[in-house]
C-alpha cells in the first residue's frame, strides 16, 4: 500500500491486515522502552493545513515508537500563509527528506491530489481532508471495537455488529470513513443525524439512516459514536440550533441509560461535553473514549509500517 | 491577396463541388480555376464547413495574459476551424465600457486568425448591482451585440429586466450565466450522492432551472430576446422547450463538454475536471445530447477557460472553474453529436456556425459557401484521429485521455488562409486582409 487516503476503497483484506498488525503493535506501548527500530532511517512529516493537535501528536508518538524521525510543518504562520501553492510546499518537504507525509487538510480531495498529481514520490496518509475521510479515524475506531468483542481479534471483522453514528453527517468525514470500514467489515451502520444535517443522496450509501435518535437506541446498537459539532465546515448559517440539537441528539445520561450493558459509547474528540455528549457519559464505564486515543497510536504505527515497506 | 481554388471536397458532408476564393469572399471555382495567382488545394475526402463561430469565449486579455492572450486565443480558435469568437467580459478589468470592448475588438483585428466579437458586461465591474453603458457599448467601433456577465449571474430580477430592455433597443441579447448564487455558495461540482461521498460542496441543477425560468419569464415580459449560457441539466432542456414551446424569444447553448463528460471523472480530485456549470450526470448529458437534435439547445458553444497550471495544482476545491474547448469543439460534437445520429454535417454547421451567428447578430454565415459571402471555411477530416490542442497557452485539456475522431486541416478567414493542413499560418504569412467585419 503506497497511500491511504480513504476507507471507501479499502479493501476488507488490507483493512485486515491493517488492524492485526496495530494489534500487535499495541503490545509495544507496554513495554519498559516502547519503541520498536522498524521505521530507523524513515522521516514522516506532518503537513498540516489544519489545526488539530492530537491527530498530529498521535501520528507523531507512532513514528517515535517505530524510530522514525519526524517533522512537522504547520501552515499557520508559515509560507502557506504567503500563498505557497501545495505542489510547492508539498516538494519542499519532501526535498527536505520526507518519506512520508501525513496531511490534515482542510479541502476535501486534498490527500488524492497530492497522492497522484505526480509532484511527489513520497507515500501520502490521508490525516483528515476537508468533509472527505479520515481513514485513520476509522481503523482505530474499528480496532476499539474489535477488541472490545474479541479476546483475541486477530484476523476477525466486525460482522454482526451495529453501530450508530450520530451527529452532523453531512460535514463528517469520520463518519464517513467509518461508514465505509464499518460497512466493508460487515458491521450494521445507522447514521442518525436531523434532516438538515444529512447529506444529499444520503439514501444512496451503504447505511440505515434516521433523523430520530431514541428510535434508534431502541434497536440495541452495540455502539454509540457521538461525532463533534462542526458549525465551522457549514456553509452560511448553522442549519440547526444547538439548543435542539442538544436536546434531540445528545447523549445525555438518561438516552445512556437506555443502551445495553455491553454497548460502547465512542467519541472521535475533541469533545464538546454537555453539547453531544454529557459529562457523566463520557466519563463512564462504558465509555471507550481513552481507548480510542490509544488504539490511535498503534493503528497509526501499522499505517506507517505498511507504507515504509511498500516504499522499500 | 491570393485566390483559392479548392477541389474535391465534400460540401457538408454531401455533394462533392470546388470551392472558390478570391478578395476574400467565396466565387464561382471557374473564376478562379487556371488563373495566374490562384493558389489550388487539394481537398478530396475532405469535408467543408463555413467557419465554425463561438459565442462563448474566454480569451483573458487583458490581465490574464499569462492564461491567454487575444493572439493566442485567435490562434487556438483558428485550428479548431474557427473564423468568430465572442470574447467574454470577466477580464481584468473587466470589459464594461466602450472604451474596453473596443481595445479587444482592435486586438483581435491585430491578432488577424478570427473575427473577435467582444462580449460587454451587463453589469458595472460584473457586480450585479448596477449596468454597465450597454447603449455606449453597441455604438462603439465593435458594435457590441451579446452582453453577459459570464461567470456571475445577473441575479436581480429588476436589473435582468432592465437589461434585457435595453439590450432589446439595439438589436442585442443577453446571454445570462444562470446560476442562483445563494443555491451555489462554495459549490465544487454537481449537487448528489457522489459530492456527499466525496465530500464536496453540491451545485444543485435548480440553482440553474430556476434561474432560466424566471429568465424566460422576464423576456417575455418585455418582448425581448435572451440567451441562455452553457445549460447542463436535462430539467434546463425542459424549462427551455416550455420556453419554445411558448412563443418566448430564447436561445440556448451547450457546452463541447457537457455533451461528453459526466461526474464520475471528478472522482479521482483532478481540477481539470472542475468547471461551472459543473459535469453532470449521464441522464443530463444524454438529455443535453437530444435537446440539440430536437432543437431545444440552439447552439454548441465552447466555454473555452483557459487558465495557468497554478490555478489547478491544488486540491479541488481551490482550483478554478473552467476547460479548454476551442481546439476540441468539433471532434466533441462529432463524438457526441454526429456518430450517435443526432446531428449530420449540415446539422453540425447548423450548431457551430450558422446558429451562433445569428444569435450573436455576425453577418457573413447565413449561407455557407453561397458566392458573394465571406470566405469563413474549414476544411476537415472527419475520419482522421484528432490532434492534440497546441494553439492556447494553456493545458487544462479535459480530453486528452479521449481518441476523439476529426481533424481540421485548414481553416480561411475572410479568404485568409489561418491554418494550412493542420498547423498554423504564421502571423507575417496571413494575407493582407486583416480580417475586418464583413
Amino acid at each position: 500500500m503506497k497511500h491511504l487516503l480513504g476507507t471507501q476503497d479499502l479493501s476488507k483484506d488490507d483493512a485486515l491486515r491493517l488492524l492485526d498488525t496495530a494489534y500487535e503493535f499495541s503490545a509495544v506501548a507496554h513495554r519498559h522502552v516502547p519503541k520498536l527500530p522498524t521505521l530507523r532511517g524513515a522521516t514522516m512529516v506532518n503537513l498540516f493545513f489544519e489545526d488539530s493537535t492530537r491527530t498530529r501528536l498521535s501520528f507523531e508518538a507512532a513514528a517515535k515508537r517505530l524510530s522514525a524521525d519526524v517533522m512537522t510543518f504547520q501552515a499557520a504562520g508559515s509560507s502557506v500563509s504567503k500563498g505557497e501553492s501545495l505542489k510547492d510546499t508539498a516538494q519542499t518537504v519532501e526535498a527536505m527528506g520526507a518519506d512520508i507525509i501525513v496531511m490534515r487538510h482542510f479541502s476535501s480531495g486534498a490527500a488524492a491530489r497530492l497522492a497522484h498529481s505526480g509532484w511527489i514520490q513520497a507515500g501520502v496518509i490521508n490525516a483528515g481532508d476537508g468533509t472527505h475521510e479520515h481513514p485513520t479515524q476509522a481503523l482505530l475506531d474499528a480496532a476499539t471495537l474489535r477488541d472490545a468483542v474479541q479476546d483475541d481479534p486477530r484476523g476477525k471483522d466486525l460482522a454482526g455488529l451495529h453501530v450508530v453514528i450520530v451527529g452532523d453527517i453531512a460535514h463528517s468525514r469520520v463518519a464517513r470513513s467509518n461508514m465505509w470500514l464499518l460497512n466493508t467489515l460487515g458491521a450494521k451502520v445507522t447514521l442518525v443525524g436531523p434532516a438538515e444535517l444529512l447529506p444529499e443522496g444520503v439514501a444512496d450509501w451503504p447505511a440505515e439512516v434516521m433523523s430520530d435518535f431514541d428510535a434508534a437506541l431502541d434497536s440495541q446498537p452495540d455502539a454509540v459514536m457521538m461525532l463533534r459539532m462542526q458549525n465551522e465546515r457549514q456553509e452560511g448559517a448553522p442549519r440547526v440550533s444547538l439548543t435542539h440539537y442538544v436536546r434531540d441528539y445528545s447523549l445525555s445520561s438518561a438516552r445512556a441509560a437506555r443502551l445495553s450493558t455491553h454497548a460502547l459509547v465512542m467519541h472521535p474528540g475533541p469533545m464538546n461535553r454537555g453539547v453531544e455528549i454529557a459529562s457523566s457519559v463520557a466519563d463512564s464505564a462504558q465509555s471507550v473514549i481513552l481507548d480510542q486515543v490509544r488504539n490511535g497510536v498503534s493503528m497509526r504505527m501499522a499505517v506507517l509500517y505498511e507504507l515504509w515497506g511498500a516504499r522499500s | 491577396m491570393t485566390s483559392y481554388l479548392i477541389t474535391g471536397a465534400s460540401l457538408l458532408g454531401a455533394k462533392t463541388a470546388d470551392i472558390g476564393i478570391s478578395e476574400g469572399v467565396f466565387v464561382d471555382p471557374k473564376d478562379v480555376a487556371g488563373k495566374r495567382g490562384t493558389t489550388t488545394l487539394d481537398a478530396s475526402g475532405l469535408v467543408a464547413f463555413p467557419g465554425f463561430v463561438d459565442l462563448h469565449t474566454h480569451l483573458r486579455q487583458p490581465g490574464g495574459e499569462q492564461a491567454e492572450t487575444i493572439l493566442s486565443g485567435s490562434q487556438a480558435a483558428a485550428l479548431g476551424g474557427f473564423t468568430a469568437v465572442h470574447a467574454m467580459a470577466n477580464t481584468t478589468p473587466v470589459a464594461d465600457t466602450a472604451a474596453a470592448t473596443d481595445a479587444v475588438w482592435r486586438w483581435g483585428i491585430e491578432a488577424g486568425y478570427v473575427d473577435v466579437r467582444p462580449v460587454g458586461a451587463v453589469t458595472k465591474n460584473l457586480g450585479g448591482s448596477e449596468l454597465a453603458a450597454l447603449s455606449a457599448m453597441a455604438a462603439g467601433h465593435a458594435q457590441v451585440r451579446v452582453f453577459s456577465d459570464d461567470g456571475k449571474c445577473v441575479h436581480d430580477s429588476g436589473l435582468m429586466r432592465e437589461a434585457l430592455r435595453q439590450a432589446s433597443r439595439h438589436g442585442a441579447v443577453i446571454a445570462q450565466h444562470a446560476q442562483d448564487p445563494q443555491l451555489t455558495l462554495g459549490a465544487d461540482m454537481n449537487d448528489g450522492a457522489l459530492a456527499s461521498s466525496l465530500g464536496l460542496t453540491g451545485w444543485p441543477t435548480v440553482a440553474e432551472e430556476s434561474i432560466i425560468a424566471r429568465d424566460v419569464l422576464l423576456a417575455e415580459s418585455v418582448g425581448a430576446r435572451l440567451h441562455v449560457c452553457h445549460l447542463s441539466s436535462a430539467g434546463s432542456v425542459e424549462v427551455v422547450a416550455w420556453a419554445k414551446k411558448r412563443g418566448i424569444a430564447v436561445t440556448a447553448e451547450v457546452t463541447p463538454h457537457h455533451l461528453l463528460l459526466t461526474e464520475e471523472l471528478v472522482r479521482g480530485f483532478d481540477p481539470v475536471f472542475k468547471v461551472n456549470p459543473p459535469l453532470r450526470r449521464e441522464e443530463d448529458v444524454m438529455a443535453l445530447r437530444e435537446g440539440v437534435a430536437s432543437g431545444v439547445i440552439d447552439i454548441v458553444a465552447t466555454d473555452h477557460a483557459p487558465h495557468t497550471p497554478e490555478s489547478k495544482e491544488c486540491a479541488f476545491p481551490e482550483a478554478a472553474f473552467g476547460m479548454l474547448g476551442l481546439e476540441t469543439a468539433f471532434s466533441v460534437v462529432l463524438r457526441a453529436l454526429v456518430e450517435p445520429g443526432h446531428l449530420d454535417m449540415a446539422g453540425l454547421a447548423r450548431v457551430l456556425s450558422v446558429r451562433p451567428a445569428q444569435i450573436g447578430s455576425l453577418e457573413g454565415y447565413e449561407k455557407p459557401f453561397a458566392v458573394g459571402q465571406p470566405a469563413h471555411l474549414a476544411l476537415a477530416d472527419v475520419t482522421a484521429a484528432a490532434g492534440t490542442p497546441h494553439g492556447s497557452l494553456s493545458t487544462n485539456n479535459p480530453f486528452e485521455s479521449w481518441d476523439l475522431p476529426g481533424q481540421i486541416l485548414h481553416t480561411f478567414f475572410a479568404g485568409t488562409q489561418t491554418v494550412l493542413a493542420g498547423e498554423l499560418v504564421e502571423r507575417e504569412s496571413l494575407g493582407t486582409n486583416k480580417g475586418r467585419r464583413s
